[in-house]
This record gives structure tokens, sequence and C-alpha cells, in this order.
């Protein structure tokens, strides 16, 4: 075990008798007053030098987090202020949810932080409040005449401690935004505070790194052109030998109607490989015109945890590309974020797209009129559009090995509102489903714990902390219905679900929805199935078992 | 403790200085007459500023909460209340936010048990205190239209029966005076007897607290207790609202009291968390139209950038793509 990752005894202990807010305790003690501690496990390591440099971000330099001096630039607390007033100034979300918040606590306790760590600063108003109590002391006169009422204060170092560590311990995964009575999203607050600490250099490598191969290489992995078609090319041998069908992707290719995305995660990540070994028969099975591109070969977008700049830059290829090759639309894989950007953010940014069809599907003749500007298709819409129209082949026996529960992926639940679709093809290619508790799905779905870029290793004490919630309630259903697959549709969570399971809920392995639609398509000329994509055994399907089909 | 005691005191004083200074310094004209103008012209004045002020602030971007199913496949339902896609629908949606407070309907209560084991109850009573607190307030407001007005409005007459349906004291009592008092006094509990609330709470969320409860307090002294006479509040009432600077006759110093809070709190308001009462209305995540797909939103100040073209990636990596059959535009 990874000397980052507390010992899950410690940690139960902790849970158990430490005081905590959560708990009702009161530390005697005012927020302010409460010192911020990093300690190995609870922070992510700062961008390299080089790496800022290929950016153009400010302030490259080697430092570290524990370390006394952070080598900030001359005029820090100007350039933070400065930055914060401009952003004020063009955003009215911010100013609003700075201005509007009455503190009622609500909130407090929906955040998957807050709840794992039962720090009162991850209390999503504590959060708003590092800035807000920063930004009422911006104005002067009122701070003079009513000292300490309001609660305001000045931008110190350790203010700027307080902001690294808790802006970098909220996910953006916008839970709290559904109970708050004003509509306040510290998601929006946390994407600014982060854009601004980029100003003076702090900021995190497991963010930039991939920021910068995704810029240079075409997603976040830095996978070079030639190495990511081979590495496709591994998952198609391995298809052929599992099923005896022969899938033919084609890359950069003109003419193709639809343009393929996906996060890179897909492409070279376990489990999300086997999820990218569904997509390719699925498009096999129905005979889809479809190319993947290894200049636009990213579908997520870690610029959306950086600054606005870089989100829109690192999106702007998926429409270059898509002009560039004439294809008709864009369908996109299963991923978190990218979906949020894509579904928010895309055609504000770099639309209108007019170069681009409405997405029409050419199997079904279904119009996706609800992507008629931004002309881009989720997967998930796309195939249980499929699947409604009996275009599909399925025998839903092929998961009787698994029984499963669905994880809402925050953005594509918040920031996009996608609950159907995908629940409508896990019941069409599985039979066995479950829920997790009503707290926890949908809408008050929890985050994994490690989105928005904290996904780091030398992170894995928080993530275990942040990820309990989204734990605990598999727990439940794996206590109540012997679940032991976890099936979603985010390549963030695929990466980061298994050691959270490994960690709390051992015994339950992570799948993508796309994995489990492989698993169930007959395929045209395919040989006997016995193993599932990742080589399981599938139940009922053995040599000696009454192979139904 | 400090942060309770202060706003505490701060009321108290403010609630003596017009006692004091009708009282015994004569001062009605100055709390009878000029604050009650001041105080109404900074709350229009600032609270104008503060809503026009946040409209000029552009919204780059569609960033509803989604809290619904999304408007996608025909056959799929549609939540268009928590994912609006047609303007009726949010404007539902904010409604029903301002009026039934829906948000804060689901609220929740997360447990930590030992295990340990994370359970969430049912947590209505912000909900319903909440709600209880803001509609007292309201028909509060609405029922004192009978002093401002020579004739009483209609609907201050109506309401005003409904809210004396419990007629057992002389005048009769207002149910609302008891309701607003209770929420007063169960939002006050609830921000001291909770850790998290505790630790959450500034002075400023207990003022205006203390503030409103000063000011209902006074009031009610006033009606069931004092028995101020109200004939000369309303000829009072009246000459304000013709914008005459006569000075007021003869009314009880309670009176002061009570006008001399309600104008704090309006010069409070605007400059202060009560703005929420504003902001309610302009919060992009509830006004916004889950529509960021099918319908193109405008960000005012997008200005033309420069990306890594796929000319450039071409050049970088021609050699390798070559050698791995890919298609090129240029050899």
């Amino acid at each position: 075990m990874s000397k980052y990752l507390q010992k899950q005894a410690d940690l139960q202990k902790e849970f158990d008798e430490k005081p905590s807010s959560l708990k009702g305790d009161y530390a005697q003690k005012e927020w302010w007053e409460m010192p911020v501690e990093f300690r190995e496990g609870n922070f992510c390591f700062p961008a390299k030098p080089e790496v800022i440099e290929e950016l153009g971000f400010p302030n490259p330099r080697k430092w570290s987090v524990t370390e006394e001096d952070w080598q900030l630039p001359e005029g820090w607390q100007k350039t933070l202020m400065e930055g914060m007033r401009e952003r004020i100034k063009k955003y009215r979300s911010l100013k609003l949810y700075l201005d509007s918040c009455v503190r009622c606590g609500a909130c407090a306790d929906k955040c998957h932080f807050f709840l794992g760590t039962g720090d009162p600063k991850n209390m999503p108003v504590l959060r708003a409040e590092l800035v807000r109590s920063v930004y009422r002391g911006d104005f002067p006169m009122v701070e003079k005449i009513l000292k300490g009422f309001a609660g305001s204060r000045r931008l110190t170092k350790e203010v700027l401690r307080e902001w690294y560590m808790y802006f970098y311990q909220c996910t953006e995964c916008r839970r709290c935004s559904v109970f708050c009575p004003m509509g306040i999203d510290t998601a929006e607050i946390t994407i600014m505070v982060r854009e601004i600490l980029q100003l003076v250099g702090l900021n995190n490598n497991w963010i930039l790194a991939p920021v910068a191969n995704c810029n240079r290489t075409g997603n976040h992995l830095g996978i070079e052109p030639h190495t990511f078609v081979q590495n496709i090319e591994s998952l198609v041998d391995d298809i052929e030998e599992l099923t005896g069908v022969t899938v033919n992707p084609t890359f950069n290719r003109k003419g193709a109607e639809i343009l393929f995305i996906t996060p890179s995660g897909d492409v070279f990540g376990d489990p999300g490989v086997y999820t990218m070994m569904g997509y390719m028969l699925l498009f096999e099975h129905i005979g889809l015109d479809y190319t993947i591109s290894t200049y636009a070969s990213e579908g997520g977008n870690f610029g959306f945890f950086t600054s606005n700049d870089m989100m829109r830059k690192l999106n702007a290829k998926m429409y270059h590309e898509a002009e560039r090759l004439g294809v008709k639309w864009i369908l996109g894989g299963e991923c978190g974020h990218m979906w949020r950007v894509v579904h928010q953010y895309m055609s504000t940014m770099n639309g209108p797209a007019n170069f681009l069809e409405e997405p029409v599907s050419p199997i079904t003749g279904t119009k996706f009129s609800n992507a008629k500007a931004t002309k881009m298709v989720h997967i998930a819409e796309f195939t249980a559009d499929l699947i409604h129209n009996n275009k599909l082949k399925l025998d839903p026996k092929r998961n009787d090995h698994l029984r499963t529960t669905f994880h809402d992926s925050c953005n594509v639940a918040r920031g996009m509102g996608m609950f159907e679709e995908p629940r409508y093809v896990l019941r069409k290619v599985c039979n066995s489903f479950h829920e997790m508790p009503e707290n926890t799905i949908r809408e008050q779905t929890f985050c994994c714990g490690s989105g928005s870029g904290i996904n780091a290793e030398e992170n894995m004490t928080m993530r275990m902390k942040g990820g309990f919630p989204r734990a605990n309630a598999v727990r439940h259903v794996r206590e109540k219905h012997q679940v032991d697959s976890l099936v979603t549709i985010c390549a963030i969570d695929r990466a980061s679900l298994p050691p959270l399971m490994r960690y709390w809920n051992p015994g339950v392995s992570v799948y993508g929805l796309h994995e489990l639609v492989g698993n169930a398509l007959v395929m045209d000329g395919e040989k006997k199935r016995t193993e599932d994509l990742r080589e399981d055994p599938m139940t009922g399907f053995d040599d000696k078992g009454d192979d139904v089909d | 403790m400090k942060k309770i005691l202060i706003p505490l005191a701060m009321v108290v004083v403010l609630a003596l200085v017009p006692f004091i200074g009708v009282q015994y310094l004569g001062m009605s004209y100055l709390f009878g007459v000029i604050i009650p103008y001041a105080a109404v012209a900074l709350f229009v004045a600032g609270f104008f500023y503060r809503m026009v002020d946040w409209l000029g602030r552009p919204v780059p971007y569609n960033i509803t909460s989604t809290c619904g199913q999304e408007q996608s496949l025909e056959w799929i339902k549609q939540d268009s209340i928590e994912s609006p896609s047609k303007p009726w629908h949010a404007a539902v949606r904010v409604l029903m936010e301002v009026f039934l407070f829906r948000s804060l309907f689901r609220n929740n209560k997360a447990e930590l048990r030992k295990g340990p084991d994370l359970v969430y109850g049912s947590a209505k009573w912000l909900w319903l205190g909440g709600l209880v607190f803001h509609w007292s307030l309201l028909v509060i407001v609405l029922r004192h239209a009978r002093f401002f007005f020579v004739m009483t409005p209609g609907f201050a007459d109506s309401l005003e029966q409904m809210d004396s349906f419990f007629d057992i004291t002389l005048p009769a009592f207002y149910l609302t005076d008891a309701l607003v008092l209770s929420a007063i006094t169960f939002l006050f509990v609830r921000r001291v007897t909770d850790a998290k609330m505790r630790i959450i709470s500034l002075p400023t969320d207990y003022f205006p607290l203390f503030l409103l409860g000063g000011i209902v307090g006074a009031g009610v002294l006033m009606r069931y207790i004092a028995k101020v006479d109200v004939m000369p509040v309303k000829d009072q009432m009246l000459r304000l609202m013709s914008f005459s600077f006569e000075p007021p006759g003869e009314i009880g110093t309670l009176f002061y009291v009570h006008l001399f809070l309600v104008c704090v709190l309006l010069l409070y308001f605007p400059f202060s968390k009560l703005v929420h009462m504003g902001a309610i209305f302009l919060s992009p995540t509830r006004t916004m139209l889950n529509n960021s797909r099918e319908k193109m939103h405008v960000n005012p100040w997008r200005k033309p950038m420069r990306i890594r073209t796929y000319g450039e990636y071409e050049d970088d990596y021609r050699e390798k793509m070559k050698k791995a059959k890919l298609p090129i535009e240029k050899e």
C-alpha cells in the first residue's frame, strides 16, 4: 500500500472516534482560527516548471507544498485581487454567489469531502466563505466601520494556503447547488479560484501535465499518433480473439459520416479499454460509418480545471477536426466532465458549428434535435435509441455473471441531466440491476472523490475520504443485493473507483456501460462466447452448460 | 458567544436610540419624518443599484443545475421543471423556489454512524421554518397596507381577517405574529445548537434575526400591551405617503422604536445578505434553460483565440503518422 494512503483500519478509527462537526462536535474555535495542515496523502504535487513553461502560465518554479516558502511572485496579493475583480466583472454567477449566501446551512452536510473528513472548511458554505471573507474585505470603508462584524479578512499567506487546500478538495460536482435555496453553485467559485491561483503559479501537476499533453499530442496521456493507433489495433486483436469478429476502426479518415471522440483513458487505461472494445463492437454491429481522430483524440478536458481559455483551446480541436474531416456530426463516448464541457460550454466557446449537420442516427433515422446546435450526441443517447428501435441483437444473459448498480457521474447528472438513457441501456443489456439508496443517486449522486483533476496517487488518503459516501452507498447494495459490479459512464470514474472499491468494498469491480453492451451484443459470425470482454467466464455459457443461443 | 452578543447589543442600542431621542430629547421630527424618508430612499436606490449591477454583468455560459431528466429522445420523459428547456419551465422552477422553497424541500440530514456508515434522514424543519418565517413576514408587510392608504385595500382587509382567525385577544390576535416570532426563535436556536450552524454563522447572520425580532417585538407590544393609539400612527403614515414634511402628532414612543428599527432594516437590506430577496430571481443555475446543445448561448466577451491546429500537429508528427499509415494532408 502506498505511503500516501492511510491504513483502512486507522481511517475507520478516525471516522469512529475523532470529533468532527459532522458528528455534532464544536471545536470551540472559529473556522478562520483553524490551521491548514498539508500532510502526506492530502494534497497533489505542484506542476513541474517545464510543464508550466510549455503552457505559458506564470511563475514556473520548483516548489513544495509542505515547505514554508512557496516562492510566490512579488505582488502576489495584488495579482490575486485583480484577478478576482476581473472575474467578478465577467461572471454574474460569481458576483451573485458571493453576495447572496444566507448561510442557512442546507449545503453543509451535502459535500462528499465534508462527509468524508468532517472538516468544517469542507462545508460548501465555508468553502465559499474562504473567498467571500476576502471579497468583503475588498470594501475598505465597510471594513473600517464594522471591523469584525461582517467576517471579512485580508488575503494573507495563511488564507492562500487555505485556498490552495480547499479548492483542490472540491471536485466541482455541484451536489451542493442542488440543495441550495439560492442555487449557489460552489463549482463556479472553485473554477474561478483555481483560475486565479494559476496566476501566481499555484497549481497541480496531475492537471497541468495532461493539459500540456493534450495540447501537444491530442490527448491527456500524451500518446503520439502511431502509438494511439497501435493501441486501438491491439484492442481490435483482443476482440477478434474473444469473439472471432474483426472490427475495423479507421483513423483520421476524411468523408466519414461520424467522428467518434472518447476520453483517452478508454484507449489506454484498464478498465476503460473494455469500454472501448464495447464501442467498437457496437459500431461494427450496426455498420456505422465512423472515424477516430488522433489529433482530437481526447474527449476529456482538463483545461476545464485550469482556466476558461485553456478549456476553450483544448475543446476547439473537436470542431477543428470535424471540419477538416468533413464529417456530418460528432459522437461522444462515456465521460463526465467532458460532457459538462460539451453540453454546457462547447457551442458557446467554439460554435457555431455550421459546417456540421443536425445529428441524425443513420441506423434509426432519429433526429437528435436536442443536439441541434452543438451537433454532438452522447453515446448513451445514441445506443438507447438503437435499442428502442430494436436495431441491436442483444443477449442480456451474457451479463448474468454480474450483479450491477449504476453510479451517476456528477457532471452528466447535474450538468447535463442524463439519467434515464444509461439506465435504459443497462436494463436492456443486463438482467441484474439494483439502485443505490435514493439520496445517493441521480441528481443527488456522490462524486467518486477524485474528479476535477485530483486523481493523483499522492492525494490518495483524501480521495478515499472524499469517495467514502459513494463507497458507502455501494456497500448498501452489496450487502442487500450482493451487487459486485459498479457501472458508470465516466472515464475518471473508471480510473478512480477501482482503488476506492478495493479500499472500502473489496470484491466490487468497475465497468463502463458500453463494456456491458459489448458483452451482450450478438455479433454476426461470432464464435461461441464463454468469456466476457475482460476474459472473465460468463455464467451459463461454459462448455458444459446449456447454451441457449 | 461574541458573535451573538455583539449583534444583540447593537439591536438593543438601536432600539434605545429613538426611545431616548423622542422621549427625552423631543426629536420626533427626525425619527418620524427625516429618517423614514431617508431610509426608504436609500432602500429603493440601494436595492435598485444591486439589481442593476447584477443584471449588468454578463452570463457567459449556460450553467443550469440539472436536477432532473434532460429533454432528449421522444420516448424518455423530461423533467421539465428540474431540467427546463422552455422559458416557462424555468419560470415555474424559479417561482417554485421563491414561493415554495423547492430546493430546500429536498433537504436531508446525513448522519455518520459507527462502522463507519452514513445514513440520510429526512430534514424538512429548515424548509418549514424558513417558509413560515418568510410567508409570515410577507403577510405582515401586506397587512400593514391599512396604515398607508385612506381606504384599506381589499387584499389587506382579507389578509387581516384571515390572520385574526383566532379572535382571542383584544385587539384581535394575529396568527402571523406568533408564527414569525416562533420562526425567528427556531432559526436562532438552530444556529446555536447545531455544531455546523454554530461554526458557519457570522454576526451578520444573527443581526437581522435580532433586528426582525426587535421590530416584531415592538409591534406586538404596541398592539397588545401598550395599546398605542393607531389613529395618529395612520395619520403620520398617510402624511409620509403624500410626501408631506409636516411634523407628526402625539404618538407613543414605542411606535418610534418600531419605526426606527424598520428604517435600520431598510438601510441594512441592500448592503447585506438580505439582498438574496432579489438574487433568487437571477441565479443562473436556476433561471437558465437546459438547452445548451440545442441552442447556442452567446458569450458577450468571447474573443478570437489561437489554438494548436491540425496542421501544426501534423508538422510535428508527420513521419510517425506516415509510418503508422495514417492519412496526411501534406507530404
